[in-house]
């Protein structure tokens, strides 16, 4: 998995629950290092050795923890850039979800071996959409809660009303419902295209 | 603006919202809601079109008449106004229009990250087709990317200068070890310094080692090695080549006869007696010494055998002494040449 990917996980802990509580964790989980680099590719055990002992140590069900980290990448003031980049994908977020199939080419477009789990969005009209996430069979269905936790947060952000639900799946897909009740409910957050990120 | 110019002139807005239209005599009939955006106050409709912008490149005479002889090129022009932006254009002739008048289209080149800082563009103020926002997205994208990856080589930088210091380090006194005999004196060589190379033999030293223990020897090392920094300069390189052989590396030598008075007060506070744990140890130390300057070649096996040799006519005549190197000693060293180079 991508450094990245393990990156996040680790700030979501440390703005969470703090330093000690993610140098417990690297340190039940054989990490061997402190700090993940983000620019280095890890074992894909770590990812998940990571989220199972924290779920453990949070007696949180690894579901919502994923949701929560998802959420996370968007709304915490640490993850600015995140946020920003995400947002130069669509006006509104209807457009965002109309760009989410084209999120993973963006993410390679930035950091060539990021891969990303394949999106499909399907519009069943304005209000109802679904998206199905494929990934390889071998991987558990957390990504698509993470996800779920990021199209929340990303709704917030452009002050849109939704639903999510995460639909389960099979071996290697997993399906989001996504309702969205209406498009300008709150103010939202600003994002000025030229602004520089702190 | 006729029927069929309103018409084009909608269409415009939205296939290219920086263009404008032009009147025969350079006025601005007409201008796109982003173009209209940046140029801001007072309105851009009826202002002269040369008056606005500054025709950088193809350098020809700012008139209506060679805009019209230009069309199809691509222009590089600069706002005249500040904050002076320079921007990329083409134009054509209007179809349907009067004889003379234009349809011209701008875009920021590579000024457009400040550009839209400067005029607070958003998504809505680019034709959908436009790819500037990608390329925002990819600034922006890169250059955290870059920030991630120059912390990661910063780290690595970090991490290899440590990892070298230990391989050359002697955990017991902190002196250099071995390993950094060669790279040391190679660089002195290949930079053609003029230095001088110290061999040190403890004297003594094993009966330390077997009547009081290891413990009073490690003592007697340590204490060795704070005397040799004392007595040297920071420049110099101090090395623990042996249990109880050491090389010292004088860099840049400043005056060769200097070398005695150093080796006399080396052995001078080695032989102070050392207490440990309330016993006295006594040693000394037998030194050889060679120069750079008397090679016309130096080498670094070379330079070393010679000190070698001198250590040994030092242990020879009698220890607690300092020899310098001179071929005249080579003939009597010889038998213990032949067994150092076997020991190598």
């Amino acid at each position: 998995m991508h450094g990245l990917i393990n990156r996040a996980i680790e700030m979501f802990v440390r703005d969470t629950y703090g330093r000690k509580a993610w140098v417990a964790l690297a340190l039940h989980c054989d990490l061997g290092f402190n700090e993940v680099e983000a620019m280095l590719t890890y074992e894909d055990d770590i990812t998940l050795a990571l989220l199972h002992e924290l779920a453990r140590e949070q007696q949180k069900p690894v579901e919502t923890l994923s949701e929560d980290i998802g959420t996370y990448l968007v709304s915490h003031p640490n993850c600015e850039r995140v946020r920003r980049l995400l947002r130069f994908s669509g006006d509104n977020f209807t457009e965002f979800l109309r760009s989410l199939d084209d999120l993973p080419a963006r993410a390679r477009l930035a950091v060539p071996d990021l891969i990303l789990p394949r999106l499909e969005l399907r519009e069943h009209n304005l209000q109802h959409f679904s998206l199905k996430v494929v990934h390889g069979p071998d991987l558990p269905p957390v990504f698509g809660h993470a996800l779920v936790g990021l199209l929340r947060a990303m709704a917030d952000d452009y002050g849109a009303l939704v639903v999510l639900d995460h639909k389960g799946g099979s071996a290697g897909t997993e399906v989001i419902s996504v309702d969205l009740l209406e498009a300008a409910f709150a103010e939202g957050r600003s994002f000025a295209l030229g602004q520089v990120p702190g | 603006m006729s029927a069929p110019e309103t018409d084009l002139a909608a269409m415009l807005d939205t296939l290219c919202p920086m263009h404008a239209i032009l009147s025969p005599t350079g006025h601005v009939r007409h201008a796109g809601p982003t173009l209209t955006k940046i140029l801001g106050d007072p309105p851009v409709t009826g202002r002269r079109f040369l008056e606005l912008f500054e025709l950088l490149r193809p350098s020809v005479p700012a008139s209506m008449t060679s805009l019209c002889g230009i069309a199809g090129q691509r222009l590089h022009l600069r706002l005249r106004a500040d904050p002076r932006s320079e921007m990329k254009g083409v134009l054509m002739p209007l179809p349907g229009g009067p004889d003379g008048a234009l349809v011209v289209n701008l875009s920021f080149g590579l000024s457009v990250v400040d550009a839209v800082r400067n005029y607070a563009l958003s998504n809505a103020d680019f034709a959908a087709t436009d790819l500037t926002v990608e390329m925002l997205y990819l600034v922006e994208a890169k250059s955290a990317a870059m920030e991630a990856s120059r912390k990661l080589n910063l780290r690595l930088q970090g991490a290899k200068i440590a990892a070298e210091a230990q391989a050359y380090t002697d955990t017991l006194t902190g002196l250099n070890n071995r390993r950094a005999l060669e790279p040391v004196m190679s660089r002195l060589i290949e930079a053609g310094e003029d230095f001088a190379l110290m061999h040190l033999d403890l004297d003594h030293f094993k009966s330390v080692n077997d009547t009081m223990g290891h413990a009073a020897g490690d003592h007697v090392l340590e204490t060795v090695a704070r005397i040799l920094r004392d007595e040297t300069r920071a420049g110099d390189t101090i090395i623990r080549v042996g249990g109880d052989e050491f090389v010292l590396i004088f860099a840049p030598l400043i005056r060769p006869g200097n070398l005695g008075d150093i080796a006399a007060r080396l052995i001078r506070r080695l032989e102070e007696p050392i207490v440990f744990r309330d016993r006295i140890c006594r040693i000394s130390a037998s030194l050889g010494s060679t120069l750079s300057r008397d090679y016309d070649d130096p080498r670094i096996e070379a330079m070393m055998e010679d000190a070698d040799i001198a250590l040994y006519a030092a242990k020879d005549g009698g220890r607690g002494r300092h020899v310098a190197y001179a071929p005249a000693l080579r003939a009597r060293a010889g038998a213990h040449v032949a067994q150092r180079r076997q020991q190598v």
